[in-house]
């Protein structure tokens, strides 16, 4: 049998995540590099209690749609709506406005625990890459040491860092195949790599699907191996 | 101190990001965050080539485009589109910070809320709100060779942001090498905190009256060279 990765609909790729499940969520900043419709059809589901692990909070769709994006939605429609219990997070809030994740932070309606981005997307990459964990000296001095285990290591003081473990990683990449090789257009690879196959079940949203064959192997970024399910966007992509 | 504050024209912040851009050397790798250190990337002195770096997984990248005339897969860590650029290139966010961590990056320029006299740097926790966005600002204070602060002298109020202790979170402790304000410029040294330069019109004591440590003033102090 063919091995086939593809799934037809967004709402069949989030079908078996349930209330409580952990949910990494690739992209940065920018909405472009995000996994909108599965964002769209996980919160359709509505499921309850999330814990997820992303680098932003969200800026809102209306942000998104002022800018032309087809697809606005960001981590915020989680947000807004009541799903996430806990949120492990680098950049939560933002320096220029209040986001619907500063106002329940305000109000006590969310949990968080705030990464340095460097050491989130490690903490992710070692839950993929099978590694117990490692010692960064980043947040040495800070709040970020508070709690964890210290040791110098050639005169410089370190941290230790755990992985972060999840149930599903929810990613957006350019094209993927039925394998689930998967390429990504310029800035909006981020953590979109990284989370692939960092979690129980990898679920690959992306802007078209290509023929076995036609990625140029030398360029394929994420191997087929870390994805578990592939869902294309229902538009035409621009060239690169 | 209100009352003590000169009243003298101070730097804008397209000046701030010039005087900053004249800190880059030929060939060195530059981070620059969100706000007046992202300007200096359209400020690069003639004749060097100075390779931009950017947490979102991209090295050498353009100058930054006018509004909506960019590619929105072609952004920078504050999302401003960016130009296409010869030699440029994309990677992971893990690849991204093993390049900032690693000691791979020279540069790091970013803004910040406070300053102490030993370096300790306080950028993230916004002071009013209680609330605060770390992202990548740890990882590039602990791990830029060269950590510049560019940022108002004061706060609006007249406060100083430059103290002897920080009051808010600190990102990172002794950090600092080099502050870029709107009046002067100051770096940070193992005996304490030495003015290098003057904005047009100020004196060393002006800058003093806004600077809550005491400052070394430097044999050669002389006005911002901006040219």
């Amino acid at each position: 049998m063919p091995v086939n990765k593809i799934v037809a609909s967004f709402d069949e790729a989030v079908a078996d995540i349930q209330d409580g499940a952990v949910i990494m969520v690739g992209g940065f900043g920018t909405v472009v590099s995000m996994p909108s419709c599965l964002l769209e059809a996980l919160d359709r589901k509505g499921v309850k209690n999330l814990t997820t692990v992303s680098n932003s909070s969200g800026f809102g769709a209306d942000v998104w749609r002022m800018q032309g994006a087809k697809f606005p939605e960001d981590m915020d429609i989680l947000v807004r709506n009541g799903r996430i219990k806990k949120a492990i997070v680098s950049a939560p809030v933002s320096a220029m406005y209040v986001n619907n994740f500063e106002k329940l932070l305000r109000a006590g309606k969310v949990e968080i625990e705030m990464v340095p981005q460097g050491t989130l997307a490690e903490r992710v990459r070692a839950a993929k890459a099978g590694i117990g964990g490692f010692y960064v000296p980043v947040g040495i001095g800070t709040v970020i040491e508070e709690g964890k285990e210290k040791k110098v290591i050639d005169g410089r003081e370190y941290l230790l860092e755990l992985p972060i473990k999840a149930d599903f990683a929810l990613i957006h990449a350019y094209k993927g195949d039925r394998w689930g090789n998967l390429i990504y257009r310029g800035t909006s690879r981020t953590f979109n790599p990284t989370m692939a196959g960092a979690a129980r079940v990898t679920i690959a949203e992306v802007d078209e699907i290509v023929e076995l064959g036609e990625l140029d192997p030398e360029a394929i970024v994420t191997p087929g191996v870390y994805v578990d399910r592939v869902v294309a966007r229902p538009r035409e992509c621009p060239a690169p | 101190m209100s009352s003590e504050i000169p009243k003298k024209e101070r730097l804008d912040r397209q000046i701030m990001a010039l005087r900053v851009a004249k800190e880059f050397k030929d060939g060195n790798v530059v981070n620059l965050g969100i706000g007046i250190p992202g300007l200096a990337a359209n400020f690069v002195p003639a004749g060097r080539e100075v390779i931009f770096h950017s947490e979102n997984g991209v090295l050498g990248y353009g100058e930054i485009t006018l509004p909506g005339e960019g590619d929105l897969d072609l952004v920078n860590a504050g999302g401003q589109t960016v130009k296409r650029a010869p030699g440029m290139c994309f990677f992971s966010h893990d690849e991204s910070f093993s390049i900032v961590r690693g000691g791979h990056l020279d540069i790091s320029v970013m803004g910040a809320y406070q300053v102490s006299e030993k370096g300790d740097l306080a950028n993230y926790m916004v002071p009013e709100r209680q609330v605060g966005t770390i992202g990548g600002a740890m990882d590039l204070a602990f791990g830029a060779k060269k950590l510049i602060i560019v940022m108002n002298h004061t706060t609006k109020e007249g406060d100083y942001r430059i103290v002897k202790k920080c009051h808010y979170h600190l990102t990172a402790p002794k950090c600092v090498d080099l502050i870029i304000t709107d009046i002067a410029v100051i770096e940070v040294t193992k005996k304490g905190l030495v003015l290098k330069e003057v904005a047009p019109g100020w004196t060393p004591e002006d800058v003093q009256k806004l600077t809550e440590p005491k400052l070394i003033v430097a044999p050669h102090c002389r006005e911002i060279e901006l040219m």
